[in-house]
């Protein structure tokens, strides 16, 4: 009973909190912030029961719990996890809490709509990884949206009705042709011998590799613009730093941390599995843009003026790391992209909250503004330091973990079959210690400000809360970096099944070459399967 | 007792985290320094005693691997994952190594006590040191490349933080980055050189690579390229042409900082790296014939910049790229155990050099300007004997320690099949330029006239850092007795130690032991005499006849400039790649692409909605006779499309 429900009561238990707050007078901040404030502390409790109760050696999916929703189009609420899910959805509810404590005081207006958009957005961000049925993926994928949109629009800076429309266009945009895509998936299915329209996850693996590259290719794309824009992969990544500038502290927080990853999932979960042929035949195109974005994404972030501009560009470099170590369709590159989604919630979460934190203080973000601010704020300097080397992937921290892996893939994959990939990616390794050590130089470093003033004003060190918030991030960049083992063994066989998948298509595709273009052939007179 | 060495390593990371976390809190100088040190001195307690051990062994029992945990592994079930170890190799070369780190280590934080002495950041400072020495005992006991790498990055780490240590200064943090992204760019290539290692050997741990990597030819490309990346690295991290250019910026941290990272251990990590792959560079002849010439090259380029500078630490800094640079000179040429001899001797006098210059530096208020110093002799015997002895032993004057292991490079360089004579000539004008610059520097800090104003008053340091003075010094004299060759009645001892670790590099190269020759005779004579002579002509020009230096610089005034301003190697740098790097990643990717281009797209279609929608809203006018119009107009089309079907 309770292994059935534990997932649908972690991904549900925020809409509790989310009730109990409806009832609570709009006056009472400190009872709003705290009922938040608990409500995520039991959901990552709640997680933690899915952590330890999580099998690293069976393969598939555990905790599936499914329930009929419209059974004439054979949708149902299906949810179950991998340990890619599972890595995904701690993350979420570790963050969440975090990103409520780490910015306590920074949000002064409407504190009862911001804790309540914050709740509905952690359902979705679970409700995302957990969902095994197609439609349901989609209803959370959209649910996010709206909170998010609410999130940037109502407590952001001076720019955010322009930076909130743009986030919901954008995602908009690649999220309805998605849909389109699904439904196609799930009408195709209906027309082999014996199938009917469903969405089922795992009913559609089956049918997903055996279509047509042609028609592998289109819903490919379809999918892969929707997660390429979440991602962002360039050039879809214009959307991100505006976003990310206008958004409160919390909302960076989780878009960095967790809705970036949503389209890496993507990836993972969906394109290749489902459209191996078209995910190898994309694999190239894909690897570059992911290698452009890790390049252009740091020169970017290097000549920026705004410390939190710098962060999300910085965010579009990493995640090129990411999305090449998944299109390196190796073991290694695989592993290491999905330690790097990780990686990069915690150490750029961890940095949005750092930006925040001076923000709240001078009220500037503007990195000329700064300078010698580890002499006034020594403990600050220190978080600033250790996280900034995460970011950079120093050895020993959580971060080199995930880029060697993913550089260890890359470089040896079959598919890419070049080293120039890895060779590329790699120079992002040194320009992430540019701009990452010139920013914090110019905050951080040199003489204290006349006067200690920056922005007018004089900053204090950190409080007991805000150190508390970084205690936890912390203690994780250490052990990843330390003992992957962890959380590497979690994602061990998610990883293995995709790559026997894109491996078995590569060797189908290499011996059957003249089978396919036969079936190509079919296809086009008028026929939209073939029958197999 | 080889089983202890993960205590040896534990102990400084120990330090750190009790500094790092509580350091703040504790008051007392004296309690954070003795913490500090003895955690050092206790590492190199353990590891002299496991090296007694080891000396009681035979040679073949002397390498054991102590494994701990796996770090990093993609999977847990099949073997053919990857997966890399944390794991210790003792053997003779990294148990040197080791006692070279933690000894000469001990001695720096003994010293640092006293000059640190009211530093508001001095818990801080132990906590940094500390954790060096831990990245730096991974780096040299690691068992396989991943782990040396992270104490290759970790050192660098400890480098940063270090040099930028008194932050509140400009220059401080200019210089610690410009050394931490330098060094990015060689560990750039040492990354990518472990991915080729992986890919070809399905390995990264030592025993796995080197034991496959033996049954190939050489001369196999591959290892070529392995080797070339690996040894990218290893110019960065040890400072050699092109990456040099972060070390003499470097000294803008403490000077025992220098003494320790940025001369006796850190940067030779790359030297160490080099020997321990040495059976890889010994089948890439390629690489080794490129090893010896940045080498060589290095050493008379530094050195040259050496005799013209006027900052008593950056004199030391071009003197320690150009003695790195020996010892590639000595890889290059495959005299693996020479380079690790004089790795050692260096580590003594330079240590030496840098602490009694921290010393001056003390004594004189953190005036570091040797035109403005002069006649310290009398009020600093201690650092001015020392200083002394140091400066001979660089020099290679025998029988002090660099004689042997600098003569020993330089007999190599000549007679090995993959020496040559212009490199002999190279190395021996380095070392005539070493022993110029090294007594001008003497000569001006210590001899002569007093240059400095009235309000100097120079005294000596205190006894916790003129002990580790005195002990480098005798170091400095007497560390070069392991390694007297054969020629001179040596049994070289220390070269005899390493045999084993470097025996299958030489067996592949076909090189055997040290036979003596007369004409060996014939060039260490003409070496020490090239050294002695420059000695003279140094002090001459410095002590007696001052005249000679300024006619020479207003004669040669061009080459001097060059040599002044260091080649302008950096300003070079910063015209052709950085400037540039940064105007086009703002004016063209930022500005251009990103909100020009992308953004333009977007916001043009935006526009392109907004207008179209401004002309079909102007159909909406509310005015019924309008709409009878479209609607009338509507069915005639209507009607003309179904005609024309």
């Amino acid at each position: 009973m309770l292994t059935e429900n534990i997932l649908t009561l972690t991904i549900f238990f925020p809409l509790l909190g989310f009730a109990v707050l409806l009832f609570v007078s709009r006056e009472r901040a400190s009872m709003i912030k705290l009922i938040g404030l608990i409500t995520t502390l039991i959901t990552f409790g709640l997680s933690l029961v899915l952590y330890f109760g999580f099998d690293d050696q069976a393969a598939g999916f555990q905790f599936q719990h499914q329930q009929v929703w419209i059974a004439g189009l054979n949708i149902s609420y299906f949810v179950g996890i991998d340990g890619m899910a599972l890595l995904l959805i701690v993350l979420t509810t570790f963050l969440t809490p975090l990103a409520l404590l780490g910015t306590w005081e920074s949000i002064t207006h409407r504190i009862k709509e911001y804790t309540l958009m914050i709740l509905l957005l952690e359902v979705g961000m679970i409700g995302v990884f957990a969902a095994l049925d197609l439609f349901l993926f989609y209803v959370f994928w959209e649910l996010i949206l709206i909170p998010m949109y609410f999130i940037i629009g109502v407590w952001g800076g001076k720019d955010r009705i322009y930076a909130a429309v743009k986030f919901f266009l954008f995602t908009l945009f690649g999220s309805l042709l998605m849909l389109v895509a699904i439904l196609a998936l799930g009408y195709l299915a209906s027309q082999y011998p014996g199938g009917q329209f469903t969405m089922n996850l795992l009913e559609l693996y089956g049918i997903g590799p055996r279509l047509p590259a042609v028609l592998q290719g289109w819903l490919f794309a379809a999918f892969a613009l929707s997660f390429a824009i979440k991602v962002p992969l360039f050039p879809f990544h214009t959307w991100l730093p505006d976003a990310h500038v206008q958004a409160p502290t919390a909302g960076s927080v989780i878009l960095a941390g967790v809705l970036l990853k949503m389209g890496t999932y993507g990836f993972i979960r969906f394109c290749l599995p489902l459209f191996p042929t078209a995910s190898v035949s994309f694999m190239p195109s894909i690897s570059v843009l992911a290698i452009i974005g890790i390049l252009y994404g740091a020169l970017v972030a290097m000549v920026q003026t705004d410390i939190k501009k710098l962060v999300a560009y910085s965010s579009v470099s990493h995640l090129g790391f990411v999305v090449l170590g998944i299109f390196s369709m190796t073991e290694e590159g695989m592993q290491g992209a999905i330690i790097q989604m990780v990686n990069h919630g915690l150490s750029t979460g961890a940095l949005f909250l750092i930006v925040g934190m001076i923000y709240d203080r001078a009220h500037t973000r503007m990195i000329t503004d700064f300078g010698g601010v580890a002499k006034v704020m020594p403990v600050f300097a220190t978080i600033f330091m250790i996280v900034s080397f995460s970011s950079i992937g120093l050895p020993g921290l959580n971060g080199f973990v995930g880029e060697f892996l993913i550089l260890l893939g890359a470089f040896k994959s079959k598919f890419l079959n070049s080293y120039s990939y890895a060779a590329f990616s790699a120079l992002g390794v040194i320009l992430a210690a540019v701009y990452m050590l010139w920013s914090y130089q110019r905050v951080m470093l040199g003489p204290v400000r006349e006067g200690g003033l920056y922005g007018g004003h004089t900053l204090s060190d950190l409080s007991v809360r805000e150190i508390v918030t970084y205690v936890p991030i912390i203690l994780f960049i250490v052990w990843i970096g330390v003992y992957p083992s962890t959380f590497l063994s979690k994602s061990a066989q998610t990883t293995k099944q995709v790559v026997r998948i894109m491996e078995d298509t590569q060797r189908g595709s290499k011996t059957g070459t003249a089978e396919v273009i036969e079936r190509q052939t079919v296809r086009s007179s008028n026929q939209l399967i073939p029958e197999q | 007792m080889i089983s202890l060495i993960p205590i040896v390593v534990a102990l400084p990371l120990a330090g750190f985290l009790i500094l790092g976390l509580f350091g703040s809190r504790m008051r007392s100088e004296t309690v954070i320094g003795t913490l500090g040190s003895a955690t050092v001195g206790i590492s190199f307690a353990v590891a002299s005693a496991i090296f007694v051990e080891m000396l009681g062994m035979d040679p073949i029992d002397r390498k054991q691997i102590v494994q701990l945990f796996t770090w990093i592994s993609t999977t847990t079930d099949t073997p053919s994952s990857f997966s890399v170890p944390v794991a210790y190799q003792v053997d003779q070369l990294s148990i040197l190594m080791t006692l070279i780190v933690t000894g000469v280590g001990f001695l720096i934080h003994v010293y640092s006590i006293g000059y640190m002495h009211g530093d508001k950041g001095f818990w801080r400072y132990f906590a940094y040191l500390n954790l060096f020495i831990f990245a730096m005992l991974n780096l040299v006991l690691s068992d396989n490349f991943l782990l040396m790498f992270l104490g290759w990055e970790g050192v660098g780490l400890c480098s940063y933080l270090l040099i930028g240590f008194w932050y509140e200064k400009k220059f401080t943090g200019d210089a610690a980055k410009k050394a931490f992204v330098v060094n990015r760019i060689g560990d750039f290539g040492f990354l990518l050189g472990m991915l080729l290692i992986f890919d070809r050997f399905g390995s990264l741990s030592f025993d796995t690579v080197f034991g496959s990597a033996s049954v190939l030819s050489v001369g196999t490309p591959v290892l070529m390229w392995i080797t070339l990346l690996l040894f990218v690295g290893a110019v960065g991290k040890s400072a050699q042409i092109p990456l040099y250019i972060w070390l003499p910026d470097a000294m803008a941290g403490p000077t025992p900082v220098s003494a320790l990272i940025h001369a006796a251990t850190m940067v030779t990590a790359g030297v160490y790296m080099v020997a321990r792959c040495s059976i890889l560079f010994a089948l890439a002849p390629t690489t080794l014939e490129i090893v010896a010439i940045i080498g060589g090259l290095t050493a008379i380029f530094a050195a040259s910049i050496g005799l013209v500078q006027n900052d008593i630490k950056k004199v030391l800094a071009y003197s320690t790229v150009s003695q790195l640079g020996y010892m590639f000179l000595a890889m290059g040429v495959a005299a693996f155990g020479a380079g690790i001899f004089h790795l050692m001797t260096h580590a003594f006098f330079k240590a030496l050099l840098f602490l009694g210059s921290g010393a001056v530096i003390h004594a004189m208020h953190a005036e570091q300007d040797i035109q403005k110093m002069g006649g310290l002799k009398k009020y600093l015997p201690v650092t001015y004997w020392t200083f002394l002895l140091a400066a001979i032993a660089i020099s290679g004057i025998p029988p002090f320690s660099g004689f042997f292991s600098k003569d020993e490079i330089l007999w190599k360089t000549f007679s090995s099949p993959y020496g040559s004579v212009v490199l002999w000539g190279v190395a021996v004008l380095g070392a005539a330029l070493t022993a110029f610059y090294m007594f001008r520097l003497v000569s001006l800090t210590f001899g002569g006239d007093e240059r400095f104003g009235k309000h100097h008053h120079p005294h000596e340091a205190p006894k916790t850092m003129t002990i580790p003075l005195m002990v480098l010094a005798a170091l400095s004299v007497i560390g070069g007795f392991v390694g007297i060759p054969p020629s001179l009645l040596g049994g070289n001892a220390i070269e005899h130690w390493l045999d084993p670790v470097f025996a299958s590099a030489n067996a592949k190269l076909g090189l055997g032991g040290h036979e003596i020759h007369a004409i060996e005779y014939v060039l260490m004579a003409l070496s020490v005499g090239i050294a002695a002579a420059a000695i003279y002509a140094s002090r001459t020009v410095y002590l007696k006849r001052h005249e000679i230096a300024e006619q020479l610089k207003n004669r040669y005034a061009r080459f001097y400039n060059v040599l002044w301003n260091k080649y302008y190697v950096d300003e070079g740098i910063d015209k052709a790649i950085v400037n540039p790097t940064v105007l086009a990643s703002e004016s063209l990717l930022w500005k251009g692409f990103d909100v020009g281009i992308i953004d333009g797209v977007v916001n043009g279609s935006a526009k392109l909605m907004a207008v179209a929608a401004g002309w079909i809203r102007r159909m909406q006018t509310g005015v019924v006779q309008q709409y009878a119009v479209f609607f009338v107009g509507g069915i005639i089309a209507i009607i003309f499309w179904l005609v024309l079907n």
